[in-house]
Order: C-alpha cells, then sequence, then structure tokens
C-alpha cells in the first residue's frame, strides 16, 4: 500500500514536469532563500527519524522518543518555512498570478507540503504509539514505524528533487 | 446451452469439496470470523457491505443506471441532430426551458443544453460505466473468487471505494438539475471552456460540480486500485503462481497499475484547472477578451492541459478495454472448450499495450499545433501499439478455431467483442497516420473510430461478463434466448449506428456540432443522419430488454443446480452456489495446474484444484 501511494505521488509531480517543461512565456527568477534552509530542516528530520528509528530497534526507549518529536517540530518547522518562502517570493514581486513561472512554484511546492502535512499526521499517530502505549518491539509495530518512516523519507526527497527542479529547469 | 462434448473426450465429474478438503489448506477462516461482524444485519450486508460480492453488485448496478441515463441523453441530442424540423416539445415536461418551443409551436433543444447532453453522455459512459461499472464491477467479483482469496487485501478500502463512487454520482446528478445546466465543454473539459467560469453557462456552477464529482471518483479508482493490486500480489492462494492466472486477473491487475499511474497526472490538470479558476492564475488561458473586456490573463497555454489530459486519457481508454478483453479471453476459452491460446503471448501483449498506452497521447493532439516533427514519435509508436493488439486478435480467433464452440449469449457477445474491436482498431490506424489525421481529426470519423473500438467493445465485453457471471452473482441464469435476441440486435444495431459515421467523417462532417444548416454541402447526409438516430433507438430498445432480462432473473431465472455450470476450470466455480462471506465454507482451495486445462487428455476439463495425474504430461 505504502508502494502503491507512492507510485500515485511520483506520477503525479512526473506529470508537473511535463506542464512545466512544455510551457512558454516564462518568467525567470530567483527562489527564496527560505526555501534551502527549509530544504536542510526536512533533511535533518529525515535524519533524526531514522536515528528514532534505529533507538527503536535497538530498545532505547528514551532516545527513540525524543528524536520523535524532534522529527515532529521540524517537519512543523518546515511547513512553516515553506509559509514564510512564499511571503519572500510575493514580497520580490512573484505573486501567485503574476506568471505561470511563479505559478508553478507555488503550486507544485504546496501540493508538496500537502503531503509533508500528511506525514505529519502519519507522524502524530506514531507519536500516540510512542507515549500512549507502554514501550516494546513487535514486529506489527516495526511495520507500521517503517511505512511511516519510508513516507517521510520520501516526502523529503521529493522536495530535494523538486528544488533541483525549480534551480536547473 | 450446453452443446455435446465431441465424441473424443468424456466430460468428468468432480467433487469440489472433496477435492478442497484433500488438497486446500486451513487458514482458520471462519473460526476467527464467526458471528461475522461484517454481516451483523441489513445495513453492513447490503449498503455498507465489506464484502467484495457484494460491492461488485453495487458497482454493477449503479453502473448500469448510469448506462441507462447517458444512453438516453444520447437519444435526445440524437433527435435533435436527426430530426431538427420535428417538434421536441413532447419533452418539455422532463427537460423543462432546454426545450425551447416558437410561436409555431414547434420544440427543439436549446444549443446549450444539446452540449451539454453530449458531455456529460460522454462523461458517463467512460468513467462511471466503463470503468466504474465495468472493471469495478469485475475486478471486485472476480479477484478474490479466482485467486482464492476470502476477500479483498482491506474490505474497510474496498467499501470506501464504491462509497466514493456514489458520492461522485450523487455529485454529478445534482448538476444535471442546476439553473445554468451541467458542464458543457466536452469530456475532455478542455481550457478554456473549463477554466474561465464566464466562458458559457455550463463553465460555472456545471464545470464546479464536474469536477468536485470527478475527483470524488479519481479517489474511488485510486482506493480500488490499490486493493486489486495487493489483494493479486498478497492474496493468492497456494499454488496460484502469476504464471497460473486466469487472463481476466492479469488484465484486472495492470489495469489497476494504469489507473494508479495515470489518474493522478488528471488531477494534477484537474488542480491547475481549478487555480485557474478560483484564483486567477494563467496556467491555460492567455490573454483573452470576452465582450471587448481584456481578462487578466497571460501567458498560459490550453494546449498544456491537452498533454496533461491525454497524458491520462489514452492511457484510460485502456483501463477501460483491458478488463474486457481479460473476460473475453475467459469467456471464448471457456464456451470453446478449448486452451486459450497463446497465453503468455496474451500476457505480455496486456504489458505490452499498457506500457505503450503511455507514451502515445500526443496523437489526440495532432491538430493541437504540436510540432509535426515531435508528432512523427507519437505516430510510430501509435502504431506499434497495433501489434500487440493485433497478436491478441490472433489468439481469440485461434482459440475459435476448431473449437466446440457453444454459441449461448456469453461466448456471442464474446466474439462480437473481436468484430467490434478489429472494426475499431483499423480505423484507429488510420488515424494514427498524422497527415490523414488532418482530414479526419474532429470529425464522425474519430467518433466511429472510438464508439466501435472502446463504446462498443468494452459493453460487449461487459455483456459477456455478466452472462457468463450472472449465475455466480445470483445463482441463476439469465435467459439465453432473451441473451441471443439481445446479442443480435445490439451487433446489428451498434454497427448501423456507427458503420455510417465514418462516411460522415471522411467527408468532413464535423463533430459536436448543433446543427449543419450553415454547410450546404453536408445537406445531403440529413437522411443518413436519420437513419442512425432511428437505428440508435432500436438499439437501445434491444438493452431494455437486456436490463428486464437482467432484473427479471434475478428473482425468477432458472435456478443453478450444480455449482459449475460452464464446466470451468477456474476457481470461483469450485464455492458452492451460495458463496457466502469468506467464499469457500471449510478450507481455501489450492491450485495445482494453469487455468486453461480444456480438452486435455481425453478430459473435457480439468479444473485448477485437481493436482496432476500420474504419467500426465505438460502440466502447467
Ligand atoms: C490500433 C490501435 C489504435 C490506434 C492506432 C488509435 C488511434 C487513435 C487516434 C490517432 C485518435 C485521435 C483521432 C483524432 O482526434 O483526430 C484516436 C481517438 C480515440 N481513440 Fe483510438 N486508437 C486505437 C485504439 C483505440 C482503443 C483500443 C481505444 C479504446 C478502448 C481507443 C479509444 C479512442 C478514443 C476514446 C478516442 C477519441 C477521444 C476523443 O477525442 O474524445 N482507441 N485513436
Ligand atoms: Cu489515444
Amino acid at each position: 500500500m505504502g508502494m502503491a501511494s507512492i507510485t500515485m505521488m511520483f506520477a503525479a509531480f512526473t506529470s508537473a514536469y511535463i506542464v512545466r517543461q512544455a510551457a512558454g512565456n516564462w518568467l525567470e527568477f530567483e527562489l527564496p532563500a527560505l526555501f534551502f534552509v527549509s530544504t536542510g530542516v526536512i533533511l535533518l528530520s529525515s535524519a533524526s527519524l531514522h536515528g528514532s528509528y534505529t533507538a527503536f530497534k535497538k530498545g532505547r526507549e528514551k532516545l527513540y522518543k525524543g528524536l520523535m518529536v524532534l522529527t515532529f517540530l521540524l517537519g512543523l518547522a518546515f511547513v512553516v518555512l515553506q509559509y514564510q518562502g512564499w511571503q519572500a517570493l510575493a514580497a520580490s514581486g512573484v505573486e501567485l498570478t503574476t506568471n505561470p513561472s511563479g505559478s508553478f512554484v507555488y503550486v507544485i511546492s504546496g501540493i508538496h507540503a500537502a503531503h509533508v502535512l500528511g506525514g505529519i499526521a502519519a507522524l502524530v499517530v506514531a507519536l500516540i504509539h510512542a507515549f500512549a502505549l507502554p514501550f516494546r518491539f513487535s514486529a506489527a509495530r516495526k511495520l507500521r514505524f517503517e511505512l511511516t518512516a519510508t513516507y517521510w523519507h520520501f516526502v523529503d526527497l521529493l522536495w530535494l528533487y523538486l528544488l533541483f527542479f525549480f534551480l536547473f529547469q | 446451452m450446453a452443446n455435446v462434448a465431441t465424441p473424443v473426450t468424456t466430460t468428468p465429474k468432480y467433487d469440489e469439496d472433496l477435492l478442497i478438503e484433500e488438497y486446500g489448506y486451513d487458514d482458520h477462516f471462519h473460526e476467527h470470523h464467526e458471528g461475522d461482524k461484517y454481516q451483523a444485519n441489513f445495513i453492513t450486508t447490503y449498503i455498507f457491505s465489506q464484502d467484495h460480492k457484494i460491492i461488485a453488485k453495487q458497482f454493477l448496478i449503479t453502473g448500469m443506471f448510469w448506462a441507462i441515463v447517458g444512453a438516453l441523453m444520447s437519444l435526445v441530442f440524437r433527435l435533435q441532430l436527426g430530426f431538427p424540423e420535428e417538434s421536441l416539445a413532447w419533452l418539455k415536461p422532463v427537460l423543462g426551458k432546454w426545450i425551447v418551443v416558437n410561436d409555431a409551436g414547434v420544440g427543439t433543444l436549446a444549443p446549450e443544453f444539446y452540449y451539454a447532453l453530449v458531455t456529460m453522455h460522454g462523461t458517463i459512459l467512460v468513467f462511471f460505466v466503463l470503468t466504474a461499472g465495468l472493471s469495478g464491477t469485475f475486478s471486485n467479483l472476480l479477484i478474490p473468487l479466482q485467486i482464492g482469496a476470502r476477500d479483498m487485501a482491506s474490505p474497510f478500502l474496498n467499501m470506501l471505494s464504491y462509497w466514493f463512487f456514489f458520492l461522485a454520482s450523487v455529485v454529478m446528478f445534482f448538476s444535471l438539475f442546476l439553473n445554468t445546466g451541467p458542464f458543457a465543454g466536452g469530456w475532455t473539459a478542455y481550457p478554456p471552456l473549463s477554466a474561465l467560469p464566464q466562458a458559457s453557462s455550463g463553465s460555472g456552477a456545471g464545470m464546479t460540480l464536474w469536477v468536485v464529482s470527478l475527483v470524488f471518483f479519481v479517489v474511488s479508482v485510486l482506493l480500488g486500485g490499490i486493493n486489486y493490486i495487493t489483494t493479486v500480489l498478497n492474496l493468492r492462494t497456494k499454488g496460484m503462481s502469476m504464471w497460473r492466472m486466469p487472463l481476466t486477473i492479469w488484465s484486472f491487475f495492470i489495469t489497476a497499475i494504469i489507473g494508479l499511474l495515470s489518474f493522478p497526472v488528471l488531477v494534477s490538470a484537474f488542480f491547475l484547472v481549478v487555480f485557474d479558476r478560483e484564483l486567477n492564475t494563467s496556467f491555460f488561458l492567455n490573454e483573452i477578451f470576452i465582450n471587448n473586456q481584456a481578462l487578466d490573463y497571460a501567458g498560459g497555454s490550453p494546449v498544456l492541459y491537452q498533454h496533461l489530459f491525454w497524458f491520462f486519457g489514452h492511457p484510460e481508454v485502456y483501463i477501460i478495454i483491458l478488463p474486457a478483453m481479460g473476460m473475453v479471453s475467459e469467456v471464448l476459452s471457456v464456451h470453446s472448450r478449448k486452451p486459450i491460446f497463446g497465453y503468455k503471448a496474451m500476457v505480455f501483449s496486456i504489458l505490452a499495450i499498457a506500457f505503450l498506452s503511455f507514451i502515445v497521447w500526443a496523437h489526440h493532439m495532432f491538430m493541437s499545433g504540436v510540432n509535426p516533427f515531435i508528432s512523427n514519435f507519437f505516430v510510430v509508436f501509435t502504431l506499434i501499439i497495433a501489434v500487440p493488439s493485433a497478436v491478441k486478435v490472433f489468439n481469440w480467433i485461434a482459440t475459435l478455431y476448431g473449437g466446440n464452440i457453444r454459441f449461448n449469449a456469453a461466448s456471442l457477445f464474446g466474439i462480437g467483442f473481436v468484430s467490434m474491436f478489429i472494426s475499431g482498431g483499423l480505423t484507429g490506424i488510420f488515424l494514427g497516420n498524422s497527415a490523414i489525421d488532418i482530414q479526419l481529426h474532429d470529425t464522425y470519423f474519430v467518433v466511429a473510430h472510438f464508439h466501435i473500438v472502446m463504446g462498443v467493445a468494452a459493453f460487449f465485453g461487459m455483456f459477456a461478463g455478466i452472462y457468463n457471471w450472472f449465475p455466480k452473482m445470483y445463482g441463476r441464469f439469465m435467459n439465453d434466448t432473451l441473451g441471443k435476441i439481445h446479442f443480435w440486435g445490439t451487433l446489428v444495431g451498434a454497427y448501423a449506428v456507427f458503420w455510417p459515421m465514418h462516411y460522415l467523417g471522411m467527408a468532413g462532417v464535423p463533430r459536436r456540432y448543433y446543427s449543419f444548416d450553415n454547410f450546404e454541402t453536408f445537406s445531403h447526409f440529413a437522411g443518413l443522419n436519420q437513419f442512425i438516430t432511428i437505428a440508435a433507438i432500436v438499439t437501445f430498445g434491444f438493452q431494455i430488454l437486456f436490463v428486464i432480462n437482467f432484473f427479471y432473473s434475478i428473482w425468477y431465472g432458472k435456478k443453478m443446480t450444480t455449482r459449475n455450470p460452464w464446466g470451468a476450470s477456474t476457481l470461483e466455480w469450485t464455492t458452492p452456489i451460495k458463496t457466502g462471506h469468506g467464499n469457500w465454507p471449510g478450507k481455501v482451495p489450492t491450485v495445482q495446474r494453469w487455468a486453461y486445462d480444456y480438452g486435455k487428455d481425453g478430459k473435457e476439463y480439468i479444473p485448477q484444484i485437481v493436482p496432476a495425474q500420474e504419467g500426465e504430461t505438460n502440466v502447467h
């Protein structure tokens, strides 16, 4: 199931790529610097989630919980930073309706942010599991954790791809 | 119904229960599900059901409802087209203000509503009938039964899949009654008609509801598709390797994958349309004037939408036809009492078609101003699709060849499918040549092509499936004589409707025109247009016959007395006549051979649950 939804989103952003390539009347502009900050943040969040997962497997409960909270906070920070990035973009004269090139940045990063929010929702569930249930290592919980983590890394990589895409296209 | 077997083969008797008891495996299903929570009361059994067999019926009945609505719409606009002088005032009680009655008392269909009807007809038939009604019904019914699973991987998501479809249906149905009318810009929803709310009367609220409905629909398709794929990959019973799966399962499986890869692209396109509509972006809109007023759009390109739409749209036509192909393969093999010819070639051609379907989309855009040089690539890929298609046709005919064919409604519709697919596939090759397409694009030739190859053919596949699996669904048979009348009426009728359209198209008659009054050259086609309209009405009459037969048979049809009336080898016929929740009352059957052992070793058929016999060769 995780696989299938990944495929689905993969298809969605590939399509966005095609859209963008074929468009004419293009306005060149600089991406807001905040987008690079947010990139760093989401990369960190992936690292911390991976750390949490490793701690979970090793049975180190404190570290597992702590890193999961950290991931959650970093995820929220990412979304906030993206939002501020949009504001910076708008302040620099590129508003949603100025030119399709700008509109694409808003829409694609917006859809991506929506997927990150989906990931945050999954993290919330994982957090509830971590704090409400007694710590225990079981195959089912490992699988659930893996699915959440896979998704999270996926939206992270997706953002990297999109960023490079915006930079070099 | 059943013909006598040839003298050389014998029809063995199999005791399925015994075979399953002996070779099946015990998954302790019924111990866990005693007093099943899914089927506690009427509502959970029949309405919010999580049982794949009930969900299949829900898809089927909803699809049939839409098929009737969509077909009636086509009759109304055909009446206007074929008989523009005749009064349609008698439709006023139903259509209200959309019938404009002049001083002389002659009623005509309002042009806006003509376009709305054409649009709704296309949308309904493509999405609600031939996608949900066809693949939704039979993927649900057959995947678990034929691979030996208790149910879908996630019965709950499966239920949601149906209810999202239902929601989509309700929204679309509601849009029919809007004061400004439903969306009227064609089922492809090209901008600007779709992206500018003020572009036409249906472009406002009509388009809003259209897009909302289709987003619900896509959710339904994706939930269904995820389920079909996971079920096929994970829940096959012991012994059911991929290469032993019936072709039905292969086709549903690949269809679901295509759907998962293409529908999100449609959603992206819708997303951008909605932005253009609501937030004044210019993805698809360029400088536009309405009533001499310049609108605030710049730099967008409507051709972009076409790319996105057809990147989805061409795979979508295969989403429609592949399930039909799979069922026809199965039905032809069963009723000609022969193994399917070239099983592996069939699977590989499905895979090839699925792959190619993603790289031919621009053949719908040869005339949209795409670079002619790039068009060449699309011409080549498009024509290559003819190769796997021809492989399939050859294999169906070879399957029939020399078979001991039972000519019943199911197999006749299967054979009719092959006929339709050949006729429509050949015209596809005309259209696939970008130079010929200059003349034919957006004419009735295209209408003829896709109705024959997709519309009628897919319906034939669906009918073959319904007649064949009706006993599985309802424990009774449909009346076969009525079924045969239905078949011949539909075959002749459908060709009578669509064949003449090729001539209209070659003469350049454009599609989607309300009236040809202004074209002196087309005036001599008036008679032909009347003929088509009459043929359409008659053909519709035969479908009423089918609907009556269907509902009558549910309650009063001939009862099934044996569990495997067609002598088919696949697993769905090893369940009891009344198939309960979990499909098999005891153990789950295991699979010992492929699905096509017909006429082997002097035996008329050998079910998949029968182990290899001593000295048996060629066990697949
Ligand atoms: C041999 C294979 C086929 C070829 C070469 C082919 C080629 C084409 C081409 C070039 C067009 C565009 C014509 C135009 O607009 O000027 C077209 C339209 C269409 N084809 Fe095919 N086709 C093939 C098979 C099929 C199949 C199997 C289906 C469906 C099951 C199908 C469904 C359609 C539909 C729905 C349209 C029209 C869509 C619209 O404009 O509303 N085709 N085909
Ligand atoms: Cu196509």
